[in-house]
């Protein structure tokens, strides 16, 4: 399949959507124009949920808070509903933008929990404002007009509808593809490789929310001009849920799952209100939600991954092209080798009563490989985070390329051109190779949003695209750049971190144990590789604990133990020191 | 306000805040043991005021039907997993748990409801029916999934809670019901009248935590509970199920929420969902304590029953506004206080 299919199959559902009103019956697009309300918040949710991990219980209050307003405004104040839209949509997205600096810092179930929270209270608030109807709800809202002509009929809001829909689904798709995008995809999985990428992991959540809240605005406008009333009932906690299980039974984290998902959940919950009261008389109604969740759990404990990717699974594969020459992105200039590169001055670093790092100073010069060794606990993993702004140092002073970084976040860190990788290898395991590596050009890039949705970047992606597969190439990856991180095995996993950190043309690569778990000959193509590197004049801290590996590879090390400097020097001379020694063997004799 | 009538708010409040923090240690409870952050705890708690209330008007309550439907459930589920692992030694024992236990309590709750007993027995009847609810949910709906991340139990969680108010509308009906009260007396304390039933209210609430505090501390399944919630995998390896645990944390929080659905059923009208609040509420409090601490979850649920209180006398519209607003900065607060490590995160 290529893109060219791809772009044929769009097309033809957007063929089949446009005739459909000529086609089904007035209750058939009637189902079909909830399908495409029900979609925008479900798109919304698959964005923040299935692709930036946010599970968010609360956007039914987003579409509230966008319908009463256009409500507000139109029925209430007899103004025009295109300026319901206008006010609608400015309110959810500050509401939520509001929300979201206030809550986006949670960690996992707390930031849920609190959707939850603000999810019931601007529920409960519906009823119990005075303007708004309180319980009653608010009547007689005028349709939408476009021009002189009014879309009363539900065979003519459709077109607004699923125009909308298809709109929101090309843009989505656009930014999913872009530097934006990729930054959301990998917000999934935890901050620190995010953050280490120069990425503000906290502006991308907040974007993404608001995004989100966005598309439950635009939901919430739809459904309070359609519908012509509306009453605190959509808007509740339990609208909330089901939405939730709309992105999720689509597939969270596919766009188009969101519209799917939609579609299921609507036409189910049709379906069930026809069958059920056959099955039970007079009870259907509580029946419908035991139906229904019940429905849900099973969803949740066999099948969690959605239907979109399900039949993904069986579609062939999308041939892409090998990204072509583009011209590159612009480099940093580079220290002359041998000057002072990072000067770290009587580092401390306490837990609690433990001093993991005490006192430690050292210097990198440009254009050398440097290893801080030491046995277990020595305080090496301490002294990189310090490094690379996990942590802060408690006493003492790092200079970087003569500027102090000792205060600053991860990502000023990463952005002033220190790279790093991890112990633990970080990648996102479900983005391909290449896209992986394009994640390090974040910092070297700058396409903001509606750059990426309407498709604006596509010289800075080609250029980025093209540095990406070049790192592969330089790395020894560059033969399957489409293949997923995640089918690497663990070796080839380290080398391509390598590759991502290289992508951010930086002054400094820092490595944190590169060659644990590595087998023999996947470290002799480790150590190969690091030697080209320094051909090429970067310069490299490692923080190792393979002696055999460190040794012959590098031109200086510092050692650690018990949280101080031990002694400095060549490999040689390290290798026959005394405390060295007796550091590592525990005493000579 | 004047200052008498704040100090009834703060006694209404702490009444309250007494029922509130049954429910949330029961949260606590399972939260710790099993990672399951369970909603539904609130329904369990109105279920029993429903159960209470039908027992006392001679009906034979709609729990019995309930906690039959779930044992036969359960008994498949638990049959069909033995049956994939070929175990099917264990099926005398399974079938003894899942089926016969909760059987033989429902058929006994009938056999002494002709007898016409009196308060105290219709009371153990109450908690005896709604207690078996909770561990059998366990089985059908949270085992499957036990390995799966908090959220996607709490999502879960937060379905079964939908679930269960469809169900408490079929075998409960729409009404709203109010139980007598356990006790007429009431005492009068600094110029204040105080009910017997607040009194009773709090005493319980005290006793409850008070033994679950000596299980915990004396008893060699309380210790085991505890190992599991500190470390799952440890505990296993020193012969503790955690499967096991989680039953047990499933009848005791159970346990709990039934005592306060009793013990609230004399001073709010109970509806078929009204547990949606309760639970809520009390979840906020176990917020309070990090989700962890009992007695931090204990003060916290007081806490939110003395703020609903006086929020209700300001405007009684917007109290539930007012106190899922303030759940927010305590929820920035917990997640500053607590460490998260990120290897947890599902990618």
């Amino acid at each position: 399949m290529t893109r060219l299919h791809v772009q044929l199959a769009a097309l033809a559902a957007v063929v089949c959507l446009a005739l459909a009103p000529f086609v089904l019956s007035p209750f058939s697009i009637t189902l079909m124009n909830y399908i495409g309300i029900y979609s925008l918040v479900a798109i919304g949710l698959a964005l923040l949920t299935g692709v930036g991990g946010i599970v968010s219980f609360g956007q039914a209050a987003f579409v509230g808070v966008a319908a009463y307003a256009t409500a507000w405004v139109s029925a209430l104040n007899g103004y025009s509903p295109w300026l319901g839209l206008v006010f609608g949509v400015a309110l959810t997205c500050s509401v939520a933008a509001i929300l979201g600096i206030v809550t986006l810092r949670l960690q996992g179930h707390f930031l849920s929990l609190s959707t939850v929270a603000w999810g019931l209270a601007i529920g409960f608030l519906f009823g119990n404002v005075e303007g708004l109807g309180r319980f009653n709800g608010i009547s007689s809202i005028p349709p939408i007009s476009i021009g002189s002509f009014a879309l009363v009929s539900s065979a003519q809001i459709y077109f607004l509808i699923w125009g909308i829909v298809a709109v929101i689904l090309f843009l989505g798709y656009n930014l999913m593809d872009s530097r934006l995008g990729r930054a959301m995809r990998a917000l999934r999985g935890g901050n620190t490789l995010v953050e280490s990428l120069g990425i503000n992991a906290f502006r991308i959540k907040l974007v993404t929310f608001v995004i989100a809240a966005f598309l439950a605005s635009l939901s919430g406008w739809l459904y309070a001009h359609m519908s012509r009333f509306i009453s605190p009932g959509p808007f509740d906690a339990g609208m909330g849920i089901e939405y939730l299980m709309m992105s999720m039974v689509g597939g969270a984290g596919s766009l188009l799952g969101g519209v799917v998902g939609a579609a299921i959940v609507t036409l189910l919950k049709n379906s069930v209100q026809d069958y059920l009261p056959l099955i039970a008389k007079g009870a259907s109604g509580q029946l419908e939600i035991v139906a229904f969740s019940a429905l849900f759990i099973l969803f949740l404990q066999w099948a969690r991954q959605g239907i979109v990717p399900f039949v993904a699974r069986y579609l062939p594969k999308i041939q892409r092209e090998r990204p072509r020459t583009a011209p590159p992105l612009p480099r940093r200039v580079q220290p002359t080798p041998g000057e002072l590169l990072l000067k770290v001055d009587g580092a401390e670093r306490r837990f609690g009563g433990l001093v993991a790092v005490n006192k430690v100073s050292f210097e990198v010069r440009s254009g050398e490989i440097l290893a801080v060794i030491g046995p277990n606990g020595a305080g090496k993993s301490t002294m990189f985070n310090c490094l690379t702004g996990a942590l802060r140092v408690n006493k003492g002073e790092i200079v970087f390329a003569g500027r102090p970084i000792t205060r600053d976040a991860q990502s000023r860190i990463a952005k002033a051109g220190i790279a790093r990788t991890f112990q633990h290898v970080k990648l996102r395991p479900r983005m391909s190779l290449l896209e992986n590596v394009m994640l390090g050009t974040y910092a070297r890039t700058g396409a903001g949003l509606l750059a990426g949705a309407f498709r604006l970047n596509q010289r800075e992606e080609a250029s980025a695209r093209h540095e990406a597969l070049m790192q592969l190439e330089r790395v020894g990856l560059g033969d399957k750049p489409f293949e997923l991180a995640g089918n690497l095995p663990l070796g080839n996993q380290r080398i391509l971190e390598i590759a991502r950190a290289l992508a951010a043309d930086p002054t400094l690569l820092v490595l944190d144990e590169p060659a644990a778990g590595l087998r023999r000959q996947e470290k002799l193509r480790l150590a190969e590789l690091l030697r080209s590197l320094r051909a090429d004049h970067l310069t490299i801290l490692i923080v190792e604990h393979d002696m055999e590996f460190v040794m012959s590879l590098v031109d200086r090390i510092v050692v650690l133990d018990f949280g101080s400097k031990l002694c400095e020097g060549a490999p040689a001379a390290i290798r026959s020191d005394e405390r060295v020694q007796e550091a590592y063997l525990g005493g000579v004799a | 306000m004047t200052s008498d009538i704040a100090a009834i708010l703060a006694i209404d409040g702490i009444a309250t805040g007494a029922v509130y923090a049954l429910v949330a240690i029961g949260t606590v409870l399972i939260f710790t043991v099993t990672r399951v952050i369970f909603i539904p705890f609130g329904d369990i708690a109105a279920f029993t005021a429903l159960t209470l209330a039908a027992l006392d008007a001679k009906r034979f309550p709609g729990t019995g039907a309930l906690v039959v439907i779930l044992a036969c459930l359960a008994t498949l589920i638990e049959i069909s997993s033995l049956l994939r692992n070929g175990e099917l030694r264990l099926l005398p024992r399974a079938l003894l748990f899942y089926l016969v236990i909760p059987l033989a309590v429902v058929g006994a709750a009938w056999l002494a409801m002709r007898a016409d007993p009196p308060l105290a027995i219709r009371l153990v009847l109450a908690l005896m029916l709604i207690t078996p609810i909770a561990p059998l949910l366990d089985r059908i709906v949270f085992r499957p999934i036990a390995d799966g991340t908090v959220l996607l139990l709490l999502t879960v969680s937060v379905a079964l809670h939908f679930a269960l108010v469809g169900l408490g509308l079929l075998f409960f009906g729409p009404e709203g019901v109010r139980t007598e009260p356990l006790t007429s007396l009431s005492t009068e304390f600094a110029g204040v009248l105080i009910s017997g039933q607040t009194m009773l209210i709090v005493i319980a609430a005290l006793v409850f935590s008070g033994l679950l505090y000596l299980f915990f501390d004396f008893t060699l399944v309380g210790k085991s509970l505890r190992a599991t919630a500190v470390n799952r995998t440890g505990s296993r390896l020193m012969g503790i199920r955690p499967a096991r645990a989680g039953t047990i944390a499933y009848l005791l929080g159970s346990l709990m929420a039934g005592v306060s659905g009793i013990l609230i059923a004399p001073v709010n009208t109970v509806f078929y969902d009204s547990g949606f609040l309760i639970g809520l509420k009390a979840f906020v409090g176990a917020i309070v304590g990090g989700m962890t601490s009992y007695p931090g979850a204990a003060i916290g649920a007081v806490g939110v029953g003395i703020l609903e209180s006086f929020a209700s006398f300001e405007s009684s519209a917007l109290k539930d506004v007012i106190v899922f607003s303030l759940l927010i900065p305590v929820l920035i607060w917990r997640s500053l206080a607590s460490l998260h490590s990120e290897e947890e995160i599902e990618e």
